[in-house]
């Protein structure tokens, strides 16, 4: 025998099922006057700094049809590259600019609306700078776990060229569904849960 | 809203402990038929945390109103309670070290006393509460404790097989200081029958796992002449000490 390591196991993780919306977000599903607003639900405001930019995502199941019960949660750098985050360690972020955000899909079009900064670079672990990117979350009925995932830029070919993440995924013809199109002003990402255009999904 | 200012907590600059995937329900349990189109069926990209990872959304206790713990009143109207067992829900919010963590904010959501959401999808029969909505939230104490008030919520049957049945449950949403730490999880009453059958459940494969998600009876924690208690704890991802990585901070 030797000692016991004595770590607690983490919480097993189970679905948030088809109600998300009265814990998340509830005034987006009609429970009023509980929270004056929904978290996570306003990104930016007159003094953020960057650029404004909109992401247009929907998830997608294994027949091609959008989820409408799914919610979604993105992180992500301000315009400088900082987290505003205790974890962050070189400097500052913006005070305008909290970084998080939640979204419900849409319930008849399925598309879940950000309206958002253009994240700087965050340095990977030996120093290098990754690509700006956004990290995301995915819950919904049905989906066990929730699912972490990246949304990068399809006009930041160079950095993505170089991201050392990117550069990590071994058949080469799946990094196309990590980069959301720019369409204007805005990113259109569709994350595919199952099929030949299934979204890579992280275990970090 | 910005995190608590003034803080002097030490920096937490460490990647967290590996996620053990059989521990957790795998992506694809065909008893929950919700599952067998949305579980992804590729290999998984592994890598180390970065920043983005390690890095999180921390909430200040500012952003909490008056009865945001309190589902027993905070839809109610005025002078007007929610029907059902009032009970208190308490606990601590640690990782898997043992380390209690402070302000965590967790978001819980549950059916009323007789198993109804207050939601436009949910058709059961069950009547709705008019003075239960059926959410809340907290943010952990320092020692990572946290404690909230409702009514034990109802079992009520679903669409999966053709009489499956939810066992009393509430959901929680929990935040750690890491965004690799985002948890969604589920808890349920010691001594429910129905937990041994539900196919959302039974996803999970280890007995062990499944008496993590519920809850004991706390009779030291009852008020008298008032709610019953059950304790919950809830265990996120540890975080690595980052004593031999580039920097001492956290140590």
């Amino acid at each position: 025998m030797a000692q016991s390591l004595d770590r607690l196991k983490e919480s097993p993780s189970q679905t948030a099922g088809p109600y998300v919306h009265i814990g998340l977000t509830p005034n987006f599903c009609g429970i009023d006057g509980v929270y004056a607003s929904d978290l996570g639900s306003t990104m930016v405001n007159d003094r953020t700094k960057g650029e404004r930019i909109g992401l247009k995502i929907r998830v997608l199941d294994g027949t091609g049809t959008p989820l409408k019960d799914a919610l979604i949660e993105i992180w992500q750098a301000d315009a400088d590259g900082l987290y505003n985050s205790p974890a962050e360690m070189r400097g500052a972020a913006d005070p305008n600019f909290f970084g998080w955000g939640r979204c419900p899909t849409d319930m008849e079009t399925g598309v879940c609306a950000f309206e958002t900064i253009k994240p700087g670079r965050v340095p990977f672990r030996d120093g290098s700078l990754m690509a700006p990117h956004i990290t995301l979350w995915i819950v919904a009925r049905g989906i066990n776990l929730g699912l972490h995932t990246r949304l990068y830029f399809s006009d930041e070919e160079k950095a993505n060229a170089m991201d050392p993440i990117l550069a990590r995924i071994e058949h080469r013809v799946r990094v196309p569904t990590l980069i959301a199109e720019r369409q204007g002003d805005t990113y259109v990402f569709d994350i595919h849960l199952q099929g030949e255009k299934e979204t890579v999904f992280f275990d970090s | 809203m910005p995190s608590e200012s003034g803080s002097n907590r030490r920096p937490e600059t460490g990647a967290f402990f590996q996620r053990d995937r059989t521990w957790h329900p795998p992506a694809l349990t065909p008893g929950y038929k919700s599952s067998v189109l949305r579980s992804p069926q590729k290999a998984l990209l592994s890598f180390d945390n970065t920043l983005s990872e390690i890095a999180g959304p921390v909430f200040g206790h500012a952003m909490l109103g008056e009865l945001d713990a309190d589902l027993i009143h905070n839809f109610a109207r005025p002078g007007e309670s929610a029907i059902g067992e009032r009970i208190i829900v308490h606990g601590r919010v640690l990782d898997e070290r043992g380390v209690g963590v402070p302000g965590v904010l967790i978001e819980f959501w549950q059916a009323n006393a007789g198993g109804r959401y207050r939601h436009k999808k949910d058709g059961y029969l069950a009547p709705l509460d008019p003075n239960f909505g059926g959410c809340g939230r907290t943010i952990t104490g320092e020692d990572g404790g946290y404690a909230f008030r409702t009514v034990k919520p109802g079992p009520y049957p679903w669409p999966n097989g053709p009489n499956d049945w939810r066992p009393a449950h509430i959901h929680f949403s929990v935040f750690g200081h890491g965004f690799a730490q985002r948890l969604i999880t589920q808890m349920y009453f010691q001594g429910d029958p129905l937990i041994w059958k539900c196919p959302i459940v039974r996803g999970i494969a280890d007995k062990a796992a499944i008496e993590a998600l519920t809850a004991v009876l706390d009779t030291q924690a009852t008020i008298p002449m008032d709610a019953l208690a059950y304790k919950f704890d809830i265990v996120l991802r540890g975080r690595r000490s980052s004593l031999f990585e580039n920097r001492l901070e956290g140590n």
